[in-house]
């Protein structure tokens, strides 16, 4: 019987089987599928800021002027799709790309690998979360094509949607759709979030305590904890939206005794634990580089959990930061500038304790750590200027102008993505099962460092000279440095185009990989399994000492 | 090769326009925040300069802490690692201090933000209201009713008015006069920015947001519309005339009867010549 339970165990699908992919309650397919997934979107998500920055290089309508054509044979259009392309760029990179790509990537492939279990909890659950994200992204894509406002296709109001724009501003089908690719995107992540949390308290190999788990998966834990106390939020925030266009309500209308201004406190009670959705898995994944070819363990393991905890509570009660040109009491701003000026100290702790896991270490700048090291310098330059908007008396001038652009770009484009990079890098060879090119990825990180700091750098000088966000076009005395914003972009593509050297080199010279290519200090247990891992590990529990 | 020069004579051509900065409206390659006009944009660069000399060392700290670990700690250079993970005194140095930095950030940073929300007693009041897409004004201590305030199209420029920036009517007020300005909207959110005055306020349909100003040198302001307000939003501009009080006297007078008084108009423009063509000889 034993033998015959073996034999049936060993059996891993084909890789061309449908049935695989489409049926698969496999947490390291799907992880897959997550990782492939956030790639296309990506794509996407990339290719419209290409058109952002071909628009803003120089004053006037280059693109939006339904003249110019791309490729010889469609036009993009006027003023309002530049407006659809801003809004879709950003809602694509958040819920199509970086959630993706960490949690239902990274996530789903380590987080089991790492403490030791089977899989995750809810196999069959993990499979509808993946699913439900492609169709999400289906209604998210049909938006486009469907009349937003008077003006034309697709809704421009920005990803975060406030009315009256999302509402009378916007009265076609296009923002029903977009509300509805919202909400399913959310379910997929509730459930995605459930899973996790069972998985993480109950799945745990036998002697690790929460004390002794790895960073990753902490960060995997606090994430998900402000995904299924955040969402729940928008998703009313979205229903009241839906209601208020489609039933005759009126949450957000004046005329009918509602405020939009509280949909704006619904948004950002969600939307602020949003980006650190985005970032906290970040921080774990840098964690395991940094300790990993330093060949140190990682300084302070309980300060760094409880910083990423700490930060996460924080999260919940600074929201209204993003709204201090509302016209909120002046105590109410008072407090919500103190809040927000406290997320300072953790993250201090975060950055600190990583440059003292480096120190007195032995490193080895391999792929994985160049990113992780441009990661902690960029990060850093993007909160010190979160410090600076955090004070609402300054805020004044700053917010929605492209200081504010360049400094949530400076913690995502060049952190949340940066880590992406660091994480793939560190785990390619695990996923994949074959060895990359590291010439390739180390130009690869060099575009993308030199790219990214041309395009959002000088954004920092725009916005305090005052060029307001969401801009088409643009007044003449901002003309010089958003040129070089998009020179850097150009960069930043070339580096693009390298990744996919480096992905396509790799799969076709298929160099066999090692169970664990980075020696002693990588002591998770995943690099205690070959490359690629088998189609189930751990059939017999690890025992952590 | 071509791209390279052309980016290094940008660069070049450029330099000389950072040694001027504009007043009341952007300057090409200009680094800093637009030059101060007002009491509260005074004290938003006075304390935007701490916070400058604050984030900017912290920053090259890190930067040199890493330069360090890179060259020190290479693998080549540190062949053994040490083992060390935790030091309590270090991490207890490293929350005091950021505390204490931001303690004294806090210092600074209330005092402005009270500056900014509590109004003064106002000599005046402006009441805009924000449209899909232009700005309407409104005198109402004055008896001047609401006049639409559009962007001059491309075309139409006339010398010296910036692209993008220019309006057909703008707001005129007089110079050291404290003036509350009321914001509302009348479709979807706006926001009336003026970078120079450093206000910037929502335009919220059904609610009135209150701030002031009180310009301290004569002279023309541009601001923009800074709340995505749909397709026309990069195009309806703010312009503030701030003149003489004997000049805006005689232009409330004119407006009062009609707002679109092209008298007004012409008492403005040959005002506005008249003072850069004084500022053009002092320069000299």
């Amino acid at each position: 019987m034993s033998a015959d339970a073996a034999t049936h165990d060993d059996h891993t699908p084909s890789l061309w089987s449908w049935k695989r992919w489409v049926y698969s309650t496999n947490h390291k397919d799907i992880g897959t599928m997550y990782l492939i997934f956030a790639i296309f979107a990506g794509i996407i998500g990339g290719a419209m800021s290409g058109l952002i920055r071909w628009e803003l290089a120089e004053p006037g309508l280059q693109v939006f002027n339904n003249e110019t054509q791309l490729f010889g044979m469609l036009t993009l259009g006027n003023e309002h799709n530049y407006n659809v392309v801003t809004t879709m760029h950003g809602l694509i990179m958040i819920f199509f790309m970086v959630m993706p790509a960490m949690i239902g990537g990274f996530g789903n492939w380590f987080v089991p690998l790492m403490i030791g279990a089977p899989d995750m909890a809810f196999p069959r659950m993990n499979n509808i979360s993946f699913w439900l994200l492609p169709a999400a992204f289906g209604l998210a894509f049909i938006s486009l094509f469907v009349p937003g406002s008077g003006a034309g296709d697709g809704f421009g109001g920005g990803w975060v949607l406030y009315p009256p724009l999302s509402t009378t501003g916007h009265s076609g089908p296009a923002m029903d759709l977009l509300i509805l690719s919202l909400h399913i995107a959310g379910v997929s992540s509730i459930l995605g979030a459930i899973n996790f949390i069972t998985t993480i308290f109950n799945m745990r190999a036998p002697g690790m305590t929460l004390h002794k788990m790895p960073l990753f998966v902490w960060s995997i834990l606090v994430t998900v904890f402000l995904l299924l106390l955040s969402l729940p939020v928008l998703a009313g925030a979205l229903t009241m939206l839906l209601t208020d266009r489609n039933f005759g309500t009126a949450f957000f209308d004046p005329a009918g005794g509602g405020d939009p201004v509280m949909f704006q406190h619904l948004f950002w009670f969600f939307g602020h634990p949003e980006v650190y959705i985005l970032i906290l898995p970040g921080f774990g994944i840098i964690s395991h580089i940094v300790s990993t070819f330093s060949r140190k363990p990682i300084f302070g393991y309980l300060g760094m959990a409880y910083a990423m905890v700490a930060i996460g509570f924080i999260g919940f009660i600074v929201w209204a930061h993003h709204m201090y040109t509302v016209g909120m009491p002046v105590d109410l701003k008072a407090y919500f500038v103190a809040a927000t000026m406290v997320i300072a100290v953790p993250t201090g702790i975060k950055i600190f304790s990583w440059i003292a896991t480096m120190w007195g270490g032995s490193i080895e700048f391999r792929t994985p750590m160049m990113w992780a090291v441009g990661f902690i310098f960029l990060f850093t330059v993007g909160g010190v200027t979160g410090v600076v908007l955090a004070n609402a008396g300054v805020d004044q001038s700053l917010h929605d102008t492209y200081y504010v652009v360049a400094h949530f770009h400076y913690v995502l484009s060049l952190g949340a993505v940066f880590a992406i990079f660091a994480g793939w890098y560190y785990w390619f060879e695990k996923i994949f099962g074959v060895k990359y090119n590291s010439i390739l990825a180390r130009a690869q990180f060099w575009f993308f460092f030199i790219g990214a700091n041309v395009i959002f750098f000088p954004q920092h000088f725009l916005g305090l000279q005052g060029m307001p966000r969401r801009y088409v076009d643009y007044a003449d005395g901002f003309a010089y440095w958003n040129m070089v914003s998009s020179i850097g972009y150009l960069i930043m593509a070339f580096g693009m185009l390298l990744f996919f050297a480096v992905l396509i080199e790799a799969m076709i010279s298929r160099r066999k990989a090692d169970a664990n290519p980075w020696g002693e200090g990588a002591t998770t247990l995943e690099w205690t399994l070959s490359s690629p891992p088998p189609f189930h590990q751990f059939n017999e529990l690890p025992k952590i000492k | 090769m071509r791209f390279l020069t052309a980016l290094a004579l940008t660069a070049i051509t450029s330099a000389s326009a950072f040694a001027t900065p504009l007043v009341g409206q952007p300057t090409d390659g200009g680094l800093g925040l637009q030059p101060a006009a007002t009491p509260i944009m005074e004290r938003v660069h006075a304390f935007h300069d701490i916070l400058l000399w604050i984030i900017v060392p912290i920053t090259l700290f890190v930067m040199g802490l890493l330069a360090w670990i890179i060259i020190k700690y290479r693998a080549k250079a540190n062949p053994t690692p040490a083992k060390f993970s935790h030091n309590t005194t270090l991490e207890v140095i490293w929350t005091a201090i950021p505390v204490a930095i931001l303690i004294f950030i806090a210092v600074f940073s209330f005092p402005l933000l009270y500056f900014q929300d509590e109004i003064p007693e106002a000599d005046m009041t402006i009441k805009a209201t924000g449209y899909q897409w232009y700005w309407g004004y409104e005198y109402p201590d004055h008896g001047v009713e609401e006049y639409a305030s559009t962007m001059v199209a491309e075309a139409d420029l006339r010398e010296g008015q910036p692209r993008n920036l220019a309006v057909d009517q703008p707001i005129v007020v007089p110079v050291n006069t404290t003036v509350r300005l009321q914001v509302v909207a009348a479709d979807v959110i706006h926001n009336w920015a003026m970078p120079a005055f450093g206000t910037k306020m929502d335009a919220i349909p059904g609610r009135i947001n209150e701030t002031w100003f009180r310009v301290e040198q004569e002279g023309t302001y541009y601001g923009q519309c800074s709340e995505l307000c749909g397709v026309r939003h990069s195009f309806m501009p703010i312009e503030v005339h701030v003149v003489s009080q004997d000049v805006f006297d005689r232009w409330i007078a004119m407006v009062s009867e009609d707002p679109y008084s092209a008298d007004a108009y012409q008492l403005i423009a040959e005002n506005t010549a008249a003072r850069d063509t004084r500022l053009a000889q002092l320069d000299q």
